[in-house]
């Protein structure tokens, strides 16, 4: 099929059954089909017995259309929805560890501050930064503690959110939504 | 009254109406075996080997469009049947495989014959389950046959610890529906959709139906048939889709592909608009996937959401049921006639008739078949393994019945011969089943003519001999500088005395007269019956698409 070079990120998520093995069953199909998660997040829903799954793939609209018609093959997968082209609230959290010295942590504090991110462990050589934010807002932070020295970094995945009152997946759950020919 | 959980598999497999299970029972399968001897409504059919097992619900699921169920205990069981299970998901077959596990203290402790049997067969299963709880039992059962017979079918396994069968006790309450939020099951399709398909098939000049397994499955061959007829569509069959339309429909084609018939290969390179029905555009159908059909549109419908759009970029796809979305169909396609695009097949055909088989004396495998079908008249079941003999039954065995061909597709099993054909005879007590074998794959599951032996099953195995695995020896010769390793046998048994040892008739035929004979022999002798054709040994399959080419590429049978 056409144009499977190319690599854009698209954010998709998904009402699961929360069960044993559900996270094997989804992991088991990406891995066997060749599909590549750049992130992964799952936690509890809004409705007892349901988990709600936030993929981040990366694809071309026909291999992520793949990946979601695949997805909904799962019996334990209810939903799911590419969202990318959505309003989408999206957030990430990332544990920064950044070595400090006497000289540098004032200047440490002040890039935390203008990120608005949290400092939530201090000791006399390091410091752990707690930031939440877009993908794009976690990158820049890192990226300006990095000359400090970055001992360990955790991010948790993107979770996402269509915006306003719609939920992602009950309204928009249709044949046509895992199913039509928007790839072409 | 409270049961214990084998009893409930046993109330739960009646409810089911799964009257024959074929299986071998094993120690945490025990408690199961236990039960089945109360329930004399399930027949039991024990097997030599467990991938017989699981084979046999195959061939016997499809014979009969029942679910097929095959039991095994834990470890080498379980594992055992994994072959037959991959062979029955690729292949869409409605299958419930029933394991025994060790003790649920035992889980996770590499305890004797433990295998995690629902990790193994994750990848290979439409769906499976361990079930922990013996108030679980009923549920999971019925929750599995629901999940293998609807949708697009598919094996389901229960993996079940044998302290879950033989402990507690529990009231058997028949759960009244499913417990499966997840689960959906594609009826009709769009109406715009079907609007824009008929249109694409009511302007088409060079249309072709290509009907595959979910034809069948979906009981959807009339409906087929109707448009066909309707709008003047030749059919071409996928290797699946063999006996979705009688043989001698004038409309029928046969079989196009990798060994398909070369003038429907050149017809699906002409044509305009290409009407795949339950297929799934695999690479054995389309060789070159650029190259296929490049001058046609697509209408695809399945009941897979993700096989539409996987392998070719359709015009107007359609996730529904084949029987629902033909009936919506049918009304919105004219009537048409198709005159210079039939005729022009039927020059194609004349030019490259590869569905003759060449006069020579020696005893060409093709010939056999030819023989077998004229004489059967195209009645009873053709089971086949997988090689060169598979597509020779493919390309020259005659049906007149829906679900009368059956073979290993989509993962090309050898072996899956003798097993499944045991099952279609067990499924189809009145009908006769030929195995058409050949020495490869019958030696890797003819330890169970013993059980159709036991079963009294009127099968007639036709081993096509040719001393070699066959299509390995064919590639060898065109692709690997004839280097013939491990493809030759040196010491293939004596069949005959083979069929002797279990008691059986067996006949040996090595010219061209003595074919008609043994064949009606081995159909009037009761039971199963061994006939060793020894055919030629260098006989090539064609027509030969090679992997990954396309019809300009095709290899047409060499002059004598």
């Amino acid at each position: 099929m056409a144009q499977k070079n190319s690599n854009e990120l698209h954010t998709l998520i998904a009402l699961v059954e929360d069960k044993p093995g559900v996270l094997t069953r989804v992991a088991s199909m990406f891995r066997r089909r060749g599909f590549n998660i750049v992130s992964l997040a799952v936690g509890n829903s809004e409705q007892p017995g349901l988990s709600r799954m936030t993929f981040v793939v990366a694809g071309d609209d026909y291999t992520v259309g793949q990946v979601a018609k695949q997805l909904d093959k799962l019996i334990d997968v209810i939903e799911v929805s590419d969202i990318t082209n959505e309003r989408i609230l999206a957030r990430e959290l990332a544990l920064i560890k950044v070595k400090t010295t006497q000289a540098t942590r004032g200047e440490i504090i002040q890039i935390v501050n203008l990120f608005r991110a949290n400092i939530i462990d201090v000791s006399s050589e390091s410091m752990v930064i707690e930031i939440t934010g877009e993908e794009d807002k976690i990158n820049a932070l890192n990226d300006l503690l990095a000359p400090f020295g970055i001992i360990e970094m955790l991010r948790s995945g993107l979770v996402a959110m269509v915006r306003g009152q719609a939920n992602g997946l009950a309204n928009g759950h249709s044949n046509g939504q895992v199913n039509g020919n928007g790839h072409s | 009254m409270e049961l214990t959980g084998a009893e409930i598999v046993c109330e739960s497999l009646l409810k089911e109406g799964a009257d024959v299970v074929f299986g071998l029972p094993g120690g945490a399968v025990l408690p199961l075996y236990g039960a089945l001897s109360s329930y004399p409504g399930i027949r039991h059919i024990l097997v030599r080997h467990e991938q017989a097992a699981a084979m046999a619900a195959d061939g016997y699921s499809r014979a009969t469009g029942k679910v097929g169920v095959c039991i095994a205990t834990s470890g080498p069981g379980a594992t055992n049947l994994v072959t037959g299970i991959a062979s029955a998901q690729m292949d869409s077959v409605a299958m419930v495989a029933i394991t025994g596990q060790v003790p649920r203290p035992a889980i996770g402790t590499d305890a004797f014959q433990e295998t995690d049997v629902t990790g193994v067969t994750l990848p290979i299963t439409k769906h499976n389950m361990l079930v922990m709880d013996v108030k679980d039992v009923a549920q999971a059962i019925h929750d599995a046959f629901h999940i293998a017979r609807t949708g697009r079918p598919g094996p389901v396994l229960v993996d079940i610890p044998r302290d879950v069968l033989l402990g507690e006790k529990t009231e058997f309450i028949w759960p009244t529906e499913t417990k499966l939020p997840g689960y959906k099951i594609p009826g009709e399709a769009p109406e715009d959709q079907v609007a824009a398909a008929a249109e694409l098939i009511n302007k088409a000049e060079r249309p072709i139906i290509m009907s595959g397994h979910g034809v069948l499955i979906s009981h959807a061959y009339g409906l087929m048939t109707e448009i066909a007829e309707k709008a003047q569509i030749p059919v071409i069959t996928t290797l699946l889709g063999i006996s979705s339309i009688p043989s001698d429909h004038e409309l029928n084609l046969g079989m196009s592909g990798m060994h398909g018939m070369a003038y429907n290969n050149l017809a699906i390179d002409e044509s305009d608009l290409i009407i795949g029905l339950g297929m799934r555009f695999d690479d054995r159908v389309t060789g070159r996937i650029s190259a296929f059909a490049p001058n046609a549109k697509f209408i695809h419908v399945d009941i897979d959401a993700s096989e539409v759009d996987k392998n070719i970029q359709t015009t107007v796809g359609m996730v529904g049921d084949l029987k629902a979305v033909l009936g919506q169909l049918l009304p919105k396609v004219e009537a048409n006639q198709h005159i210079d695009w039939l005729r022009r097949i039927m020059e194609l055909k004349a030019q490259h008739p590869s569905h003759l088989v060449r006069e020579s004396d020696e005893l060409l495998p093709q010939f056999v078949l030819q023989r077998l079908t004229e004489i059967t008249q195209g009645r009873g079941i053709v089971v086949t393994g997988v090689g060169m003999h598979q597509m020779w039954a493919a390309q020259h065995c005659k049906f007149t019945e829906p679900n009368t061909f059956i073979t290993s597709g989509g993962l090309g099993t050898m072996g899956f011969e003798v097993p499944a054909a045991l099952g279609a005879q067990v499924g189809r007590p009145d009908t006769t089943v030929w195995s058409v074998a050949g020495d490869g794959g019958f030696q890797m599951t003819m330890c169970d003519i013993a059980t159709a032996v036991e079963s009294h099953a009127d099968i007639k195995f036709a081993i096509l001999n040719n001393n070699s695995l066959g299509l390995v020896h064919q590639l060898q010769e065109l692709f690997f500088d004839k280097d013939y390793v491990a493809s030759e046998y040196s010491a293939n048994p004596d069949f005959v005395k083979l069929a002797e040892a279990y008691g059986i008739r067996g006949i040996r035929v090595t010219k061209k007269e003595e074919v008609a004979d043994a064949v009606q022999q081995a159909m009037e002798a009761a039971g199963p019956v061994i006939v060793d054709f020894i055919v030629k040994e260098d006989e090539g399959l064609y027509p030969f698409i090679p992997s990954g080419q396309s019809v300009k590429e095709m290899l047409e049978e060499p002059a004598p």
